[in-house]
């Protein structure tokens, strides 16, 4: 149910983010989602990529600063209010999101959405008793 | 204009005779009292007593900054503390000050060689010398402070900072004479001619810039912006503080008073004494003191002796602007820094070997100090708030150490400069 994310140390100066994605190119990587959370001075770049384990290695020996934690893909319907009822359920269970982000897939009603929380045994749980869909990790690095 | 005309002017010949006599009664006290300094000589073969001529100096071992760490914090005192009056210290690499004392006798001969200094700048009972030297651990504010008022000048003990209110009370107090650091003092400049203030129409006549190094460019400026003459003066609390050594109206070199310090200059490599003329570190003995006598004192300052009779008539030697350091010291805003605090702070924040690179700027002619740390995987972390919560903890702990606040910039791994294998530490890019 959790899958893997990386996340990447970014110095704000050109060139950088582009030599990360060099790196995966190179090493055969395809990024299925990714989000930056920038600063004044660096940003982290997250990324879910269909080999995590290969990514977290390449990147690392290219002398990046990698990290590597465990998130949530919760699959919700593609119509207004689609984000809301998850969030509601997250909330009245008292877990706190660190962020989030939305990637699309290809040729599906549904939208994806990555959540990064402390408590993500009990997320799993409170989404599942709602019937929310929670995607493994071979559905979303084979996506 | 002299405040002790005899020894200030004393023939060479006999200051020699004064400077043996006084060391042989130093190197007695220190044998006696200090057991650092007989372990040292024990281990030397040496005695007080084998000291008979001035060149024998050399046969004794140096004092380096290291010996007052391992002595925290009085154990290099020569008397016992209910002799010891006040206490002054500088910052330590390790959080741990070094720490220095005087007794009655040593305040009163300090407030002497700085009012010395204060009349060679042309201090009198009349003057008002506004004192923007920090009060405190830091020996400039007091020793300032007592100079001036053994003068019989009247002291505006202001401290350091507070820039609108030292240039209100500048003018409301007719300040005559301007004691601080000369970049503080540009700063000032600076700021009163943004406010309109116009120096040359204040009584302002002298500036007492010391505690950091300068140039002549910056005298220049200073002397053209506060419509002063500018003098430089030079001291470490090591040996004293402020008043080692004091140009005269010749500016042409700092005069070192020798009737209190014996001045050396070595190699630093070999840590054989040059002679008057070639440039190497600076040494200093304390011919006087009595609570903390100082033996070859290694002040890794770099710098060049002369004994050429001054226009002045002062006999003393001079020493020239301190051009350089034989360690990797800093003196950002007046206060010593040194690479390796960095490097130990690093360290307790659980980097095993941190890489780290300290770039000194000056911003509007004051020090700006900013450190780059390159992140670690202990720390990295996919929350923003956790590695600005890192940044924040670094940055309270290195102002709480060092002193000084510094901007923290973490950086991405391996991107700060290595030179064979070996991290560069810093980068100043301060003109000064």
């Amino acid at each position: 149910m959790k899958i893997k994310q990386i996340s990447i140390f970014l110095e704000n100066k050109s060139g950088r983010l582009a030599r990360v994605t060099r790196v995966l190119a190179d090493n055969n990587i395809n990024i299925r989602a990714l989000s930056i959370a920038d600063t004044t001075d660096f940003g982290i770049l997250r990324l879910i990529v269909n080999d995590p384990d290969v990514a977290h290695r390449v990147l690392k020996e290219s002398g990046f600063s990698v990290n590597s934690a465990d998130v949530i893909a919760v699959e919700i319907p593609d119509i207004p209010g689609g984000l809301a009822d998850p969030l509601e359920y997250l909330r009245e269970s008292g877990i706190n999101i660190e962020y989030l982000y939305a990637f699309l897939t290809r040729a599906s009603e549904a939208a994806l959405v990555v959540f990064r929380v402390e408590q993500i045994d009990d997320a799993i749980r409170v989404l599942q008793e709602k019937g929310i869909k929670i995607l493994g990790g071979e559905d979303v690095y084979e996506l | 204009m002299y405040w002790d005309r005899e020894y200030e002017t004393m023939h060479r010949e006999k200051l020699r005779e004064l400077q043996l006599e006084r060391l042989r009664s130093t190197l007695d006290r220190v044998y006696n009292n200090v057991p650092f300094y007989k372990k040292a000589m024990d281990e030397r073969g040496i005695a007080p007593s084998d000291i008979r001529t001035m060149d024998d100096i050399k046969r004794i071992p140096f004092t380096v900054k290291q010996d007052l760490r391992d002595n925290y914090p009085f154990g290099l005192f020569a008397v016992p503390m209910d002799e010891v009056v006040r206490v002054h210290a500088s910052s330590g690499t390790t959080g741990k000050p070094t720490v220095v004392g005087y007794t009655k006798n040593d305040i009163n001969m300090w407030a002497n060689l700085m009012a010395r200094s204060l009349t060679m700048a042309g201090a009198t009972r009349g003057d008002v010398i506004q004192n923007a030297y920090g009060y405190g651990l830091f020996t400039g504010g007091m020793g300032v402070h007592y100079g001036a008022e053994m003068v019989g000048a009247t002291v505006v003990p202001i401290s350091g900072g507070n820039t609108d209110k030292q240039l209100m009370l500048m003018q409301d107090f007719s300040s005559t004479i301007l004691t601080c650091t000369p970049s503080y003092a540009l700063f000032l400049a600076e700021e009163g001619e943004n406010a309109g203030l116009d120096f040359a129409k204040l009584p302002l006549k002298a500036g007492v810039f010391g505690a950091e190094p300068w140039s002549e460019r910056m005298r220049q400026q200073l002397e053209a912006k506060l419509s002063i003459k500018a003098y430089d003066i030079y001291g470490l609390s090591e040996v004293m503080g402020p008043g080692v050594s004091m140009e005269c109206r010749c500016q042409q070199g700092m005069h070192i008073f020798e009737d209190h310090f014996l001045a050396e200059i070595i190699d630093p490599g070999t840590g054989e004494p040059l002679p008057f003329g070639q440039q190497g570190e600076l040494v200093f003995t304390s011919l006087t003191k009595e609570a903390f006598p100082i033996i070859r004192y290694r002040t890794r300052d770099i710098t060049v002796l002369t004994d050429e009779v001054c226009d002045c008539g002062r006999t003393h030697v001079r020493m020239r602007r301190v051009t350089g350091r034989t360690d990797d010291m800093l003196i950002i805003r007046g206060v010593n820094v040194f690479p390796s605090q960095v490097e130990s702070i690093l360290l307790e924040f659980g980097e095993t070997e941190p890489h780290y690179l300290l770039v000194v700027d000056r911003r509007g002619n004051l020090d700006d100090l900013e450190i780059l740390v390159e992140i670690s995987e202990k720390w990295f972390s996919d929350k923003v708030r956790h590695l600005e919560e890192v940044g924040g903890r670094l940055k309270n702990r290195i102002a709480s150490v060092l002193g000084i606040s510094a901007r923290i910039k973490l950086v991405e791994p391996r991107t700060i400069p290595r030179s064979e294998g070996k991290a560069m530490r810093v980068v100043d890019k301060r003109e000064i």
